[in-house]
């Protein structure tokens, strides 16, 4: 199993946001899907250490998560964030840094080509990219420490129809040409079956249901 | 260096007049400080006819353990008032606590080791009160800053950390302007000194019947003085207050859980 998680607890304002969630995903294309308020980006930040889970356990290639090094890992798992967070600078400068902290050189046209990006986008300035065009510089950056598991959070909530179609067919693509885990989180059911293999389903806090795409949304 | 002056009781009282003209503003364009004024106001009669007379009796002294006596209350009460204006810091007193004792001690320090001042109360104890009056407004700025960048940059700070940036690493650049944005005030009114303003010191000086080219040179000692303490309290108060934001797994507290 990629990650595995048991009785996961996690409260926030006096507000129980994980409730004794136990799920395991494989590795492949998982998406944890469900209503807002569901918990669904919660339970994605714990899987690299963003926010670490009040009471349970959560395994990362069986192993748990607390042993490994947050920095380590956060390297490995990558979380693309809902909305768009680069650094000031050029995209080039952005992936520059995402590669110099994993510590492996930069191969800068194909990680933009695999987002989507054409090459020529490399010294653009950030803050002139429309958001769209920052969401694919973002999962560039992350391609840039070569990840094991992309963790995207709604990665398309913020874009329109052309955009989300654009971007779901470059995580498709992804798949085929990288060997990279991905688990998504989408409010879409019908997004989780265009891309994933394997669904969580959330509600309230727990999880409701997990397992192959074809037997949770049938 | 200066003949003194005598200033009367009944031309303080008139000089509150000024104080009523701010007041009345305040309440004309409804800017809700007529109470702060009122309170300003009064603490300043109280505490400088306090800290006055215990000048006096430090003067009279002439014992340096006195002077750092009052030095260590004065860097005490100017940590709790940074605090006050750094309330979206966490655990605010200590980098500042430590970021004003640490850079009253090295200017203060330093000038006395360089020989621009005798260590004797006459001047430790003025020069100590600006030094760190103007170090605890700077600290103060640069973490009000700090708090309000922090809360509005939460997403970039942690996509920054969610690529496997260390805590001080995602926080750099808001460090940087915090830092910044304390020292820029100093800086700048540096830079216009005597154009535009005439600082304290020389002000005082001249007042007080000194020579020009004696005031000039003291306040430009002053303000190189305060240039450093500055610049060293900034640096410490931010480099220690940011990492209240963070735990120690590099990661960034959510407001609710970020203790006070």
């Amino acid at each position: 199993m990629l990650f595995e998680l048991r009785d996961v607890g996690l409260a926030r304002s006096g507000r129980q946001v994980l409730d004794s969630v136990s799920a395991e995903i494989p590795v492949g294309a998982t998406a944890i899907v469900g209503p807002s308020g569901a918990g669904k980006s919660t339970l994605l930040r714990l899987l690299n250490r963003l926010a670490d889970a009040d009471s349970g356990a959560v395994a990362y290639r069986d192993r748990p998560l607390a042993e490994y090094d947050p920095l380590e890992l956060r390297r490995r798992v990558s979380l693309v964030p809902q909305l768009p967070a680069l650094l000031d600078g050029t995209v080039a400068s952005n992936l520059s840094y995402a590669a110099e902290l994993a510590g492996i050189e930069l191969e800068r046209d194909r990680c933009l080509e695999l987002a989507g990006l054409d090459p020529g986008f490399a010294e653009r300035d950030v803050s002139k990219l429309s958001v769209g065009e920052q969401q694919r510089a973002m999962l560039a950056r992350a391609l840039a420490q070569s990840p094991d598991v992309l963790l995207l959070d709604e990665p398309t909530s913020a874009l329109d129809h052309a955009a989300r179609d654009a971007i779901e067919a470059t995580l498709a693509e992804l798949r085929g040409e990288l060997e990279i885990s991905l688990v998504l989180v989408s409010h879409d059911p019908e997004q989780a079956k265009r891309i994933a293999d394997w669904v969580v389903r959330m509600e309230g806090g727990r999880a409701v249901a997990a397992g192959p795409l074809e037997r949770v949304l049938a | 260096m200066s003949a003194s002056i005598h200033v009367a009781l009944w031309q303080v009282a008139a000089s509150l007049v000024l104080v009523a003209i701010a007041i009345a503003i305040s309440r004309w364009r409804q800017a809700d400080l007529e109470r702060d004024i009122a309170v300003a106001t009064v603490r300043s009669i109280v505490q400088l006819t306090l800290v006055g007379y215990a000048i006096k009796l430090i003067f009279e002294a002439d014992t340096i353990w006195l002077v750092l006596a009052l030095l260590s209350v004065m860097v005490l009460f100017g940590a709790l008032t940074a605090r006050s204006r750094a309330k979206n810091v966490p655990g605010a007193f200590w980098p500042l606590l430590i970021a004003l004792s640490i850079a009253a001690a090295t200017t203060l320090g330093l000038v006395v080791a360089l020989g621009v001042f005798e260590p004797t109360p006459r001047y430790l104890v003025p020069v100590g009160g600006m030094v760190i009056g103007n170090a605890m407004t700077a600290s103060a700025v640069a973490l009000n800053r700090l708090g309000d960048e922090v809360g509005d940059s939460r997403a970039r700070i942690e996509a920054t950390l969610a690529l496997g940036a260390t805590a001080r690493e995602a926080a750099l650049p808001i460090v940087r302007r915090s830092l910044r944005s304390g020292m820029i005030t100093l800086v700048d009114s540096t830079k216009t000194t005597g154009l535009i303003f005439f600082p304290g010191t020389m002000v005082g000086m001249l007042l007080a019947g000194a020579s020009p080219t004696d005031a000039v040179r003291l306040q430009l000692i002053l303000l190189y003085t305060l240039l450093g303490s500055v610049a060293i309290a900034g640096v410490l108060a931010t480099s220690l207050a940011y990492r209240n934001f963070f735990t120690p797994a590099q990661q960034l507290r959510e407001p609710a859980e970020v203790p006070t």
